[in-house]
């Protein structure tokens, strides 16, 4: 049985399918860049491009889908192309190939509306009152992903919810450099509560949904390490771990959430292509509770986290004290 | 009927019926809707136990009683709401119906309904009155009576409600009811919490026209409000009709009325004085729409087996379980409360029985044979102002000679005492006096006030000598001292007070909600005082420091003498070692009664004692504290002071006083036993073993954390606490319900407490069964965590409370550290704290999802040490949550 991972390159797709190689299956990989997986077949190209797409579905037993466009910035039309279009096409390109099973990896943002979430289930997701580009069109894509989801082709979608781990530029990066350079202020001290999963807790419980397709299909389950911690602790720790000295001035999180809409809207306009400083999306992150309800997701997969919060974070320091060169 | 929220449209149903009412022609037929769950009831196949009959009042219709249809049919109970002629969608007759023809109608309605089987009417507000109509004439087939907020006679000596006058205002009545809506819009406004928008429209869908509102203001026109009114003689045969109803009878009431006000709940108890009584304590005149009306209701009909063919049904509580045989279930003789202290005062009268101290010395005291005597003369005094068997005398009166005075000689005259504390603040207070509707208040000027102003029922009586002036301000009409002035002839000597009579109310702390009312019989408030002569060998002759009020109280029919220290009773902080000293010197007292907050701030002044203080606090033989786990270093502190003392801390409630007992050692040697691995040791207070008389099982809790397992005492094994004990109350005042869920493991009563027993046979309490956390991992009491926590440096105290939904909560740890943080800094708690926190949480076996510190943890008012965990946990909610970290 092969396996066709999407977005490999990234830090959880790398993981899924370093995983999966080393439970003995082979894979094939699909993005623009090297995934850098060790026996991992490569086949690079761009979700807009169905003769790729064509190519990279041929003669697999599985598709694990991560590849997405994963900003807080960008213009819509760039993530409307990538996001939705790609998915759709790589649903056809799928079902054209007679690929009979496929994990959409998404995310709990697709559900979200800027409110604390705390013990949440699944809900449906709702593109129409999304936080950001991304949410939005992540939504719209797991829509019409479960949308195809038939008996005899089986789509389920999994929301790892804050990915962290070695290697991780989406947060751990931001978070150490930011805190380097005096810029990651604690909203509120930090005390809403959140859920984060370390990256090979997500990667199992990909794989997982794959193994238990049958009793997942059709459905959209969160996945967290089911520790959640008050961000200003987490961030704490990362920090530590990255030998940076946490951050320590506070600032409450209505004048972020404000000041992150009026940067956002300035950014734009200049064109910047760089990480904006603040942006309303993040601000709410780190302002509202965001934790989830654990219990159906472990019955269904079959599958608890292996690596606790305080094990990841002894990982990521470790890792950071390793000698040799940083990515 | 157009759809409505609640209601399911198949419910709705009209039916033509021939009328006989005197105000309609012979032969005229009515048409009237109804909502029935027959259909559904069919449709579900449930066997069929049978009719509610539901009559709404004014200005309401059977939407009112939505509730009751889905449950009558998951119940078995097929349930008919009627609109009454000229209301809701029944048809507009044109005719002015009176009380006799709305009785009439009604039961033309069920012969023509063909209404089988076994009724039970179910009324409110005027409808109520209809339906007791109904149920008077018609008891042939009369299974049960159920009434909300309505009422039945107007005492002619007193004004009709305000709000009554007022609508029957000719000017007013046509126009508030009828032309305009206010008489609608005023009562949809009753509703507490206030009716969702789509709700009030569905109340006033039926009454959109003036014409279609003629009924409404007919209605109120039809209020007999004197005696000249033409529905006077029917409501008159109504309300003294319904005084032989012997059918169960259930009476379910809004406090906040204003214009059914509790009066009228007091009247009708009178009138059907086996009524079961439910007050929900925040609801007003829409009681079904702020409420569990409906599962009160049907619970009650299961309970009461109404309507029961009664084969197979009967025995609907169940037996003890596993824990066999029942305490003390032999014969129990009777000794009253008083015995023991006019045995005294024939045998050793002259010596000292009660006495007060004032800084440093006594300031008043009795003799054996002077209370005897004064209790005697109140108690005349109390009969000659028509109080007797039955009155309810709420006693508004510190500790003291007055109080114990009081005390006795109500009982004696078979007055039902009302004991609420002060601590419960001035709101609490007063919720718990209306509540218990005394008919006369005893009280110092301070309370008398307050009866004044928060307009309590019952006349008063004030304890001190009151200037004219200030007798009339305060409603007065007499004073203790006149109550002792012997007038005219002695009373004649009466029976004395049935051993199952109502002896006392005492009032719950309130730290879970509103204070509760607790019943207790003469039998067991002997027994209480047998529990606690026996458990710690107090016998008459010796004598006690009255530190803590219930106990206290049982100085005098424990044959004791006791002593008021200097302090205010009602803040336990504010004894002192020298008054404590004092008090003991005054008296040579053996024993001490005090609460753990009292003993605490002993110990904070022991430097202010003088030598013969501490020498007269080394006579001590015996300590009892009460109200509050007590932590052992403190105990061990409390041993230095009073060397000589056994020191016992009885664990208990307001509904059994006390449960079980430990005293030091006890408390040494279970630790030990927990440190070894000893089952079932360890993780909670350890309260020792059952008291005499009593015994103690738990009733195992299932992982949605509710206790409904079979009693058990096997170690190990977490469940509420139950106890079974001739001293535990008779009853909850006027909560029906709640006495029904604590009493539904017959014979034990459920304390909602949380605990388990270890292998030595010692009881350990986990907590508040309201204090569980549901985490995903299981569940989990709080209390044995945050002793683990207290371990760490720099924590003086913990609550561990979750967040989140049940069943998936969150677990956090909430510090007071020592040195506390800055009042304005509660939250996170810093990084090496929250580590030491985590890892003692964690070696107790639970992962805390946050650590958060506080400057202070909020406590109860009355014990000033139980953490209010209700409190905490909503804070810790809200501050996770995100956004601003408030204060708790």
């Amino acid at each position: 049985m092969t396996v066709l991972v999407t977005g490999a390159s990234g830090l959880l797709g790398g993981a899924v399918a370093a995983l999966l190689r080393a439970q003995g299956t082979p894979v094939r990989t699909f993005q623009r860049r090297p995934s850098g997986v060790p026996g991992a077949q490569d086949e690079l190209g761009s979700l807009t491009d169905p003769a790729a797409l064509a190519r990279a579905t041929a003669g697999v037993d599985a598709v694990i889908h991560l590849a997405a466009k994963v900003s807080f910035t960008g213009s819509p039309a760039d993530f409307e192309a990538v996001n939705v279009e790609g998915t759709r096409a790589l649903l056809a390109a799928a079902q054209d190939a007679g690929v009979p099973d496929v994990v959409f990896v998404s995310s709990p943002s697709v559900a979200a509306d800027g409110t604390s979430y705390a013990g949440a289930g699944a809900a449906p997701a709702a593109p129409e009152r999304a936080r950001g580009d991304y949410a939005r069109t992540k939504g719209l894509a797991e829509l019409i992903a479960l949308g195809e989801s038939e008996p005899g082709f089986r789509v389920a979608a999994i929301r790892p919810h804050i990915v962290w781990g070695p290697g991780d530029t989406q947060l751990v990066e931001r978070v150490l450099a930011r805190a380097k350079a005096g810029r990651l202020p604690v909203l509120d001290q930090g005390t809403a509560l959140v859920d984060t999963t370390y990256v090979d807790n997500a990667a199992a419980a990909i794989v997982a949904a794959l193994r238990r397709i049958e009793h997942v299909q059709g459905r959209a389950l969160v996945v967290t390490n089911g520790e959640p911690r008050p961000i200003g602790e987490m961030i704490a720790g990362i920090c530590r771990a990255g030998g940076v000295r946490p951050p320590r001035w506070s600032v409450p999180g209505a004048v972020a959430r404000t000041a992150g809409s009026v940067v956002e809207r300035v950014w734009r306009r200049s064109g910047s292509t760089h990480e904006p400083p603040m942006t309303r999306f993040l601000a709410e992150q780190l302002s509202t509770a965001h934790w989830y309800d654990q219990r159906q997701t472990r019955e269904l997969l079959a599958w608890v986290p292996e690596v606790s919060i305080d094990e990841g974070l002894a990982r990521l320091a470790a890792h950071y004290r390793a000698p040799g060169p940083r990515f | 009927m157009v759809a409505l929220p609640g209601v399911d449209p198949s419910w709705s149903a009209y039916l033509d019926v021939p009328s006989s009412a005197p105000a309609d022609n012979p032969g005229t037929i009515r048409t009237w809707h109804y909502l029935d769950n027959a259909a559904a009831l069919r449709e579900s196949g449930t066997e069929v136990r049978g009719t509610l009959l539901c009559v709404h009042g004014n200005p309401t219709w059977s939407y009112l009683w939505r509730t009751l249809l889905p449950a009558g049919t998951q119940a078995g109970w097929r349930v008919v709401a009627v609109d009454q002629l000229n209301m809701g969608f029944s048809q507009r007759t044109g005719v002015f119906r009176r009380l006799a023809d709305r009785v009439t109608d009604l039961e033309d309605f069920a012969a023509a309904a063909d209404l089988r089987g076994p009724l039970v009417t179910v009324g409110h507000d005027w409808g109520g009155v209809v339906s007791l109509g109904f149920a008077h004439r018609n008891r042939s087939r009369l299974a049960g009576v159920v009434l909300t907020n309505t009422a039945v006679h107007q005492d002619p000596s007193r004004p009709l409600p305000a709000p009554l006058r007022l609508a029957l205002l000719p000017p007013v009545r046509r126009t508030g009811t009828q032309t305009t809506t206010a008489f609608l819009d005023i009562t949809h406004a009753l509703a507490r919490p206030k009716l969702a928008p789509e709700v009030r429209d569905a109340f006033r869908a039926p009454y959109r026209t003036v014409e279609s509102r003629k009924g409404i203001a007919d209605f109120v026109a039809d209020i007999p409000r004197d005696q000249s009114h033409p529905s006077f003689p029917a409501l008159t045969e109504i309300a003294e009709g319904i005084r032989t109803l012997d059918v169960p009878s259930l009476l379910l009431w809004g406090p906040h009325d204003p214009v059914f006000t509790e009066t009228y709940l007091e009247d009708l108890t009178r009138r059907l004085p086996h009524a079961d009584v439910h007050r929900f304590e925040d609801a007003g005149h829409l009681v079904q729409e702020d409420a569990d009306v409906a599962g009160t209701l049907f619970s009650w009909l299961r309970r009461r087996d109404v309507a029961a063919d009664n084969t197979g049904r009967a025995g609907a509580t169940s037996d003890a379980g596993k824990v066999s045989g029942s305490a003390d279930a032999a014969d129990r003789a009777f000794t009253p409360l008083e015995t023991r202290l006019t045995e005294a005062a024939a045998a050793d009268g002259s010596s000292l029985a009660v006495a007060e101290m004032d800084a440093g010395r006594v300031r008043r005291s009795l003799s054996w044979a002077g209370l005897e005597a004064d209790i005697a003369a109140v108690a005349a005094g109390l009969t000659r102002s028509g109080l007797g068997a039955g009155s309810r005398i709420s006693l508004m009166v510190p500790p003291g000679v007055d109080l114990t005075v009081l005390i006795y000689a109500c009982l004696r005259i078979g007055a039902v005492i009302v004991v609420a504390d002060a601590g419960l603040g001035a709101r609490g207070l007063s919720r718990a006096v209306r509540g218990s509707a005394p008919d006369a208040v005893i009280g110092i000027e301070r309370a008398l006030a307050a009866a004044r102003i928060f307009g309590w029922p019952g006349r008063r009586i004030s304890v001190e000598e009151l200037d004219p002036a200030r007798r009339r301000l305060l409603a007065v009409d007499t004073s203790l001292a006149e109550l002792r002035t012997p007038a005219g002839a002695p009373a004649g000597l009466r029976p004395p007070p049935h051993p199952d009579a109502d002896a006392a109310i005492l009032f719950t702390s309130g730290s879970t909600g509103p204070a509760k009312g607790v019943v207790y019989t003469h039998r067991q408030l002997s027994a209480m005082r047998d529990a606690v002569a026996e458990t710690f060998g107090i016998h008459p002759g010796g004598a006690l420091v009255a530190g803590f009020a219930p106990f206290a109280l049982l100085g005098p029919a424990l044959g004791v003498a006791s002593v008021t220290p200097d302090m205010d009773v009602t803040a336990p902080r504010t004894l002192t070692a020298a008054a404590l000293a004092d008090a003991v010197a005054a008296v040579d007292a053996t024993a001490v009664f005090a609460s753990p907050a009292a003993l605490r701030n002993v110990l904070a002044t022991e430097t202010d004692l003088s030598a013969d203080g501490r020498t007269a606090l080394q006579r001590v033989g015996l300590l009892l504290s009460a109200g509050a786990p007590i932590p052992a270093p403190l105990l061990e502190r409390v041993q230095a002071l009073l060397p000589d003392a056994a020191l016992h801390t009885p664990y208990g409630m307001t509904e059994a006083l006390p449960v079980t007992d430990v005293d030091l050692p006890s408390i040494r040697k279970a630790a030990k036993d927990a440190a070894a691995g000893l089952p079932g040791a360890g993780n909670g207070v350890c309260v020792g073993t059952a008291v005499h008389g009593a015994r103690v099982a738990v009733s195992p809790l299932g992982p949605d954390g509710s206790a409904d397992g079979e009693p058990t005492t096997e170690a190990g094994v977490s469940g509420e606490i139950l106890v079974d004990a001739p001293h535990v109350k008779d009853r909850y005042h006027r909560l029906w319900r709640t006495e029904a869920e604590s009493a539904r493991t017959a014979p034990w009563h459920r304390t909602g407490d949380v605990g388990h027993f270890d292998a030595a046979g010692r009881l350990w309490v986990e907590g508040r069964l309201g204090h569980i956390i549901t985490a995903p991992g299981g569940v989990l009491t709080p209390v044995g965590v945050e002793h683990a926590i207290e371990e760490v440096d720099g924590v003086r105290l913990a609550a561990v409370v979750g967040v989140g939904p049940a069943g998936t909560q969150a677990v956090v740890g909430v510090v007071e550290t020592d040195p506390p943080v800055r009042r304005n800094r509660p939250g996170l708690a810093e990084a090496g704290l929250a580590d030491g926190v985590r890892a003692a949480a964690s070696a107790a076996g639970t992962k805390l999802a946050a650590v958060l510190t506080v400057p202070a943890l909020p406590v109860d008012i009355r014990h000033n040490s139980k953490l209010d965990r209700a409190r905490i946990a909503a804070w810790a909610e809200q501050t996770l949550s995100g956004g601003r970290v408030r204060s708790p």
